[in-house]
């Protein structure tokens, strides 16, 4: 697990991260999101281990990673946003360093990378030299080196950024299939890969968390209500009256073959369909509708800008 | 340790800059070997046995100089500019086994390097010469300790910059340094100054070994030299890190 204690970067004048607090749960897969220069990668880089907080404390799988720093590196895989690579280590070969960097035992060693190799699709290249890869492959060998020696705890900087549509759903798939056995934090900049892949987001700007749940709730904090889209065996105009006299109905809109529905729970949700289905009409839908993470998104990091309540 | 070694040992090798490095000092070597020998077979009467090799561990010493600052100065600068010094730093390996794992591999080039001279005497058993090992070994060790402080001082150079041409012209400048320190006595005066100069350069305390002696002042000096640059190479890091620059 990690857990992040009011920890403050700062570089010279800089703040990078400012009093950032929050934790992921053993086997819990969590999206890092923020604008560019958010303070995402300072974060990542600080719970790596790569660089201590100027404040504030990091824990890895129970380690503090400035007074254990050996102890919490050793139980996490590491990708870093521009995937460095050595280019004249062949991919197995780099691998085997790594797995000897790690302190994998000798006679588990062969084994962690072959699993390594398969587990990223790389045994068709695993001889050829890194440095003649393709950037696809490249960032596979990177995944394939945090993966190694099956760290519990797995830190991902940007991890499909760069790579062609096919390819970002193989790591997305790859990162799916690794959801629930390990705990992963990743940040991405692909809203739709974020709310298809973490259980719950958090949200940061100017250093701060500006928000922290699940990808649909978030949403439903955003905009204080459930979104519903209903059409009836009617013209939306027909219903828009009755629907809004429905108690805990927020907000109707008419969109001509539909009416899109704001409801503050699910009571005036129930109330809505049985109010509908007593004045005569029947329900060809009733859906809820839900804002993109990338309208969430944009209107988190807009409401943070400009501090005022968007 | 083991780990960084080895990858280095496969970083170095596979690079075509280690083999030209390696190449030129045999090849160099041997060209002043056959130019020393030539020299004192035409002037004769010198003690060929001891002066001949003193002349040439001089000149082996001129050329790790030359050819030494090449092999460390990528050993820091390009971890950091490719940025896989913050990939290392997040494996659980402490900023000294880095260190003395990078110092370590490029050790091993420069014994492997002053292996291959050993043609040179052994070809003067082909003449049947007389060859003074004892000696011989003195004033290899001597080359040995001068190349790892030579390579110290370069790896600490190489943890300050991310640029390889830098790295290579800082170093150059500082083992310049070393060896110039000493040679203007009427800058420095006779007195006091001279005398820890003298202590603090590298290059003449490669004389008594050059003469085939082993003084264990000498020894101890290069191995403590050695030891005070790694410890600053590591520190060098450490700052680096807390500062968070890669």
């Amino acid at each position: 697990m990690i857990e992040v204690r009011n920890v403050t970067r700062t570089f010279g004048a800089l703040v990078a991260v400012d009093d950032l607090s929050f934790s992921v749960a053993d086997g819990e897969c969590v999206g890092f999101l923020g604008p560019n220069g958010a303070g995402k990668s300072t974060t990542l880089r600080m719970i790596a281990g790569v660089f201590p907080p100027t404040r504030g404390r990091v824990r890895v799988a129970g380690f503090d990673v400035v007074e254990q720093s050996i102890q919490a590196r050793s139980s996490l895989g590491y990708f870093p946003e521009h995937a460095p690579y050595y280019r004249e280590l062949s991919v197995e070969g780099y691998l085997d360093f790594v797995a000897h960097a790690r302190r994998i035992a000798r006679r588990h060693r062969a084994h962690a990378v072959a699993q390594a190799l398969a587990a990223c699709d790389l045994g068709t290249v695993r001889r050829r030299l890194i440095g003649q890869l393709s950037k696809g492959f490249r960032q596979r060998v990177g995944l394939a080196q945090a993966l190694l020696g099956d760290p519990a705890v797995l830190i991902l900087d940007e991890p499909t950024s760069g790579l062609d549509p096919t390819q970002v759903t193989e790591i997305r798939e790859l990162i799916l299939a690794l959801r629930g056995t390990r705990t992963i934090l990743f940040s991405s900049h692909v809203l739709t890969e974020v709310s298809q892949v973490a259980q719950r987001v958090v949200i940061i700007d100017h250093g701060h968390i500006i928000a922290e749940d699940a990808p649909g709730a978030l949403a439903q904090q955003i905009t204080g209500a459930i979104l519903l889209r209903v059409r009836v065996d009617a013209t939306a105009a027909a219903i828009v009256a009755m629907v809004a006299a429905v108690p805990g109905v927020r907000r109707v809109e008419d969109r001509g073959a539909d009416l899109e529905v704001a409801c503050a729970d699910e009571m005036a949700v129930a109330a809505l369909s049985r109010q509908l289905t007593q004045g005569g009409f029947t329900l060809l839908e009733l859906s809820r509708e839900s804002l993109s993470l990338e309208e969430v998104f944009l209107r988190l990091v807009r409401r943070s800008g400009r501090g005022d309540p968007g | 340790m083991i780990a960084i070694l080895r990858k280095e040992l496969t970083a170095i090798f596979t690079s075509l800059l280690a083999w030209l490095v390696i190449a030129l000092f045999v090849a160099a070597s041997g060209f002043y070997f056959w130019s020393n020998l030539s020299f004192f077979l035409l002037s004769g009467g010198f003690d060929l046995v001891r002066g001949l090799w003193q002349y040439q561990f001089l000149d082996m010493r001129q050329l790790m100089l030359t050819l030494l600052p090449l092999l460390t100065m990528r050993l820091m600068a390009e971890e950091r500019r490719l940025g896989t010094l913050e990939l290392l730093w997040t494996h659980p390996l402490r900023d000294g086994q880095i260190v003395l794992g990078k110092f370590l591999a490029a050790m091993l080039v420069v014994a492997l390097m002053l292996l291959a001279t050993l043609v040179q005497p052994l070809s003067l058993l082909v003449a049947q010469a007389e060859i003074p090992w004892g000696a011989l070994a003195a004033g290899y060790l001597g080359l040995l300790l001068l190349g790892g402080a030579f390579l110290a001082c370069g790896l600490l150079i190489s943890a300050l910059t991310d640029s390889q041409v830098i790295a290579a012209a800082l170093s150059y400048t500082l083992l310049l340094l070393f060896w110039a320190m000493t040679w203007n006595e009427y800058a420095v005066g006779d007195g006091v100054l001279l005398q820890v100069l003298v202590k603090l350069s590298l290059f003449d305390r490669l004389y008594t070994f050059v003469r085939g002696g082993i003084d264990v002042r000498d020894v101890v000096f290069f191995l403590v030299f050695i030891g005070v640059f790694l410890t600053w190479t590591v520190q060098a890091l450490g700052t680096r890190r807390w500062r968070g620059v890669r």
